[in-house]
């Protein structure tokens, strides 16, 4: 049985992040990601938005670490050569109610340190936000809201903790964890690995894991979330990210963009019961349009181009971070809704202090390796730049992906990567992401994919096991 | 930069034509610029019959009908062809940036046909709800890899829309051995042809379902099943008509748009609805010099009007580069 420090239950943005943090020190780590790649649960569908830590009350959790992540975050992109866009986001009020009420948040979110708060007034927002609806009076000012890819945040955290000496493992799920003193074993269906401390950052299933080490005080409900994305014309519809006041249960629908620069409409808020349930509906969408078109009376439901749907793993109204005292060892990382992606880097330092307060001792390596090093998306740099990196490698010059603009090049390093799906392939390439949504581009993928990883075109997948694309195929194959 | 007096963009059957054309009209130095490794573009993977009917007065397979325009091209030396070839960008002079393996090149043209075809309709543009598992894909992707692939998507089949290739897939997918469980149309007619609904729906007894709409696609990791209602005269559900469908594909196949990306990058007038340019005669842009034929001017339902049109879009580049002397 392998035997480590640390092992992480949870591929997402706070799996990551605290593998990442935690492979700077002599540890021996290991993560479990149940999904076919990192990043493949509640983070691929998180809306990308670095919250400044307006919204929480002053005295929460995720007040705390939100603001906190808001700084860590822009410095961790750095390392990681991450884009992180500061947009700044505006929370809007439509009467003299709700500009009473930003005053009142105003005084929240500067108790709990959030910067440089303004409140701005109608002239300012007719010059600084020209598309925002006329019926707007004021708003809150927040300049330090960026964007972010939570998809390429999360792959590149698990990159980097891998070039750290951390093992990520994908495909395995946890079936069972055994206290066996002075260490757990956990159980998967491929083996079972020992270690010292496990942490429980397993998004939706956090209450699962946690009740296999005999935890069970809290539950994870699921609060769906749709999300609408508009085409890449109208990227500069708006300059800032646009929130009406929030409610008890969300942020409310939003107007903001991804850091690709497709202006996105959403989310919905709906509790719901199925863990699985990532379905879109026309209510979500008449809702979501409804909302967005009190911001930006201009958006046309005809200028939507893709949608999906994500869940928050809710327990509560805060986060649950902390050190199991009946399960010595064991410390659950639940119940990270929003802002739990910007919060993630504020998360993982968290954690390694209430590691290092239940004994384990945290002592540096010699040699950390902090930065990664940038791949180019053609999509995304000048023409120029791309010339000079045809020079160097002709395969720049194969484009594979005709809507965004992706080179073979690039689809073979995601690959090199770690991409394993065709979504993968997505996520990190945005190759199938554009206006014929892969009608063009998927045979070519395919046979990358194949090529790449020695794999049949038949066993290529979209997400992992048993969403195979093709059914069956010629003999040769 | 090299110069040139015409460049045209797209080897497809509109881009095929209006080379030929412009060259038997007088214009000798001419590009040829082609995305894919080959020439006759969408026309390879049509392997069906009904090309050339009005045009040759015969009836072709898709690779067939692009044959006879490539050989024929290719017997003029003056017309150079590069393939993988890819545009990406357009500016207002008509300059050209475009990649191929190995470099990145510009060339200035005097007059630009632009042949670019079109694309499908997306499940996502026409708001279909429910969720996003492996098994949806539109009509010609399927077309794709069952044709030039030799990979069967999938068993049982439900085609929304009743677009030409949607109802041509219908047939290729039972000639393939899968069901197709049924034709969803949210309109009372089809919009396909109607040789295409007789020949390859109704010979094969394959279910098709008018003024029905898919209200939701189910199944997490591969298509489970669809959910479908009779809809009224305003295209709303009628409660109470809903029954489910159950398969492991979904077709869609709701319609096809213009590529015309790249001339809107050059400042081309473009209507928002149709995706075409705004046009005052037929192949002409609102700038001068710069003209669109085939698919990507207006969808045609025949290769046959592409391919004349497309002489006509030839014959005016030839005249237009000829005024400019």
């Amino acid at each position: 049985m392998n035997l480590y420090d640390i092992a992480i239950i949870g591929g997402g943005v706070v799996g990551t992040a605290i593998a990442r943090e935690l492979s700077r020190y002599r540890l021996t780590i290991v993560l479990f990601e149940k999904e076919a790649e990192v990043a493949f649960g509640v983070s691929k569908s998180n809306s990308g938005i670095i919250h400044p830590g307006t919204q929480n009350p002053p005295a929460s959790l995720k007040g705390k670490l939100c603001v906190q992540g808001n700084i860590l975050t822009r410095r961790l992109a750095r390392e990681l050569a991450v884009d992180f866009k500061e947009a700044g986001e505006l929370i809007v009020a439509f009467s003299e109610e709700e500009a009473g009420r930003l005053i009142q948040l105003k005084k929240d979110a500067e108790a709990l340190g959030v910067p440089r708060l303004k409140i701005v007034d109608k002239k300012w927002l007719r010059k600084n936000e020209p598309n925002l609806s006329g019926e707007a009076i004021a708003a809150l000012y927040a300049p330090t809201a960026g964007i972010i890819s939570p998809y390429r945040w999360v792959y590149d955290l698990a990159e980097n903790a891998i070039q750290n000496g951390a093992e990520i493992r994908t495909g395995l799920e946890v079936k069972k964890i055994l206290a066996k003193k002075p260490r757990f074993e956990i159980v998967t269906q491929k083996g079972a690995f020992g270690a010292r401390f496990v942490i429980n950052a397993a998004g939706l299933y956090a209450d699962d894991v946690s009740a296999m080490s005999g935890i069970k005080n809290f539950k994870i409900k699921p609060r769906k979330g749709e999300e609408f994305l508009l085409d890449k014309k109208l990227e500069g519809l708006t300059k800032h990210l646009l929130f009406p006041l929030p409610s008890n249960i969300s942020k409310g629908i939003l107007v903001t963009r991804t850091s690709d620069g497709n202006p996105m409409i959403g989310p919905t808020a709906e509790d719901v019961d199925d863990k699985t349930d990532l379905s879109t509906t026309s209510e979500g969408f008449r809702k979501v349009l409804e909302g967005a078109h009190k911001l930006v009376p201009s958006i046309n439901e005809n200028d939507v181009i893709a949608y999906f749907a994500g869940l928050r793993p809710v327990a509560g109204e805060d986060f649950i971070i902390r050190h199991e005292d009946e399960a010595p060892g064991f410390i659950n990382v639940a119940g990270i809704q929003s802002p739990g992606l910007t919060a993630a880097p504020a998360i993982a330092l968290m954690v390694a202090g209430i590691l290092r307060d239940h004994g384990l001792l945290l002592k540096k390596k010699a040699v950390f390796r902090k930065h990664r090093k940038k791949e180019y998306h053609l999509f995304a740099i000048p023409i120029a730049k791309t010339k000079k990196l045809i020079k160097k490698d002709a395969s720049y010059g194969d484009i594979v992906c005709r809507c965004e603009m992706v080179s073979a090049k690039e689809v073979r390093e995601a690959i090199a990567r770690g991409a394993t799906t065709m979504d993968g392939i997505k996520f990190r390439t945005r190759a199938q992401a554009g206006r014929c949504h892969g009608s063009f581009c998927t045979t070519r993928l395919m046979k990358i994919l194949a090529q790449e990883t020695g794999l049949s075109r038949l066993a290529v997948t979209k997400r992992g096991k048993g969403s195979e694309l093709v059914k069956t195929g010629r003999v040769s194959d | 930069m090299i110069k040139r007096d015409l460049v045209i963009v797209g080897g497809g059957p509109a881009g095929l034509a209006a080379a030929i054309s412009a060259y038997e009209n007088g214009i000798k130095d001419i590009l040829l610029l082609e995305r894919d490794q080959y020439l006759g573009g969408l026309l390879n993977q049509c392997i069906h019959t009904g090309f050339g009917i009005e045009y040759f007065k015969e009836v072709l397979t898709g690779p067939e009908y692009a044959d006879r325009f490539i050989r024929k091209i290719k017997n003029i030396t003056s017309i150079e062809i590069s393939l993988r070839s890819f545009v990406v960008r357009l500016e207002k002079d008509k300059t050209l940036t475009y990649l191929k393996p190995g470099g990145l090149f510009t060339v200035r043209p005097r007059a630009l046909i632009m042949a670019t075809g079109c694309r499908e309709k997306t499940r996502e543009m026409v708001h279909i709800p429910g969720t996003r598992p492996a098994g949806i894909f539109s009509a010609g992707l399927a077309q794709k890899l069952i044709n030039i692939e030799g990979l069967l998507p999938g068993k049982e089949v439900v085609i929304i829309g009743s677009g030409d290739i949607g109802l041509i897939m219908a047939r290729r997918f039972t000639l393939e051995g899968a069901e197709v469980k049924g034709i969803i149309e949210i309109q009372p007619t089809t919009r396909g042809l109607l040789r295409n609904v007789v020949q390859c729906v109704e010979d094969f007894g394959i279910p098709i379902y008018f003024n029905h709409k898919v209200l939701r696609i189910h199944g997490s990791d591969r298509v489970e099943k669809v959910s479908v209602a009779k809809v009224d005269e305003k295209m709303n559900e009628i409660a109470g008509t809903e029954f489910d469908i159950e398969c492991d594909t979904v077709l869609v196949s709701v319609g096809l748009i213009p590529e015309n990306e790249l001339i809107e990058m050059a400042g081309v007038i473009i209507d928002k609805r149709t995706n075409s340019p705004v046009s005052t005669e037929v192949n002409k842009t609102s700038v001068p010099g710069i003209f669109v034929c085939g698919n990507s001017y207006k969808v045609y339902d025949y290769v046959d009007s592409v391919t004349v049109d497309s002489q006509l879009a030839g014959k005016m580049a030839a005249e237009y580069i000829k005024g400019l002397d």
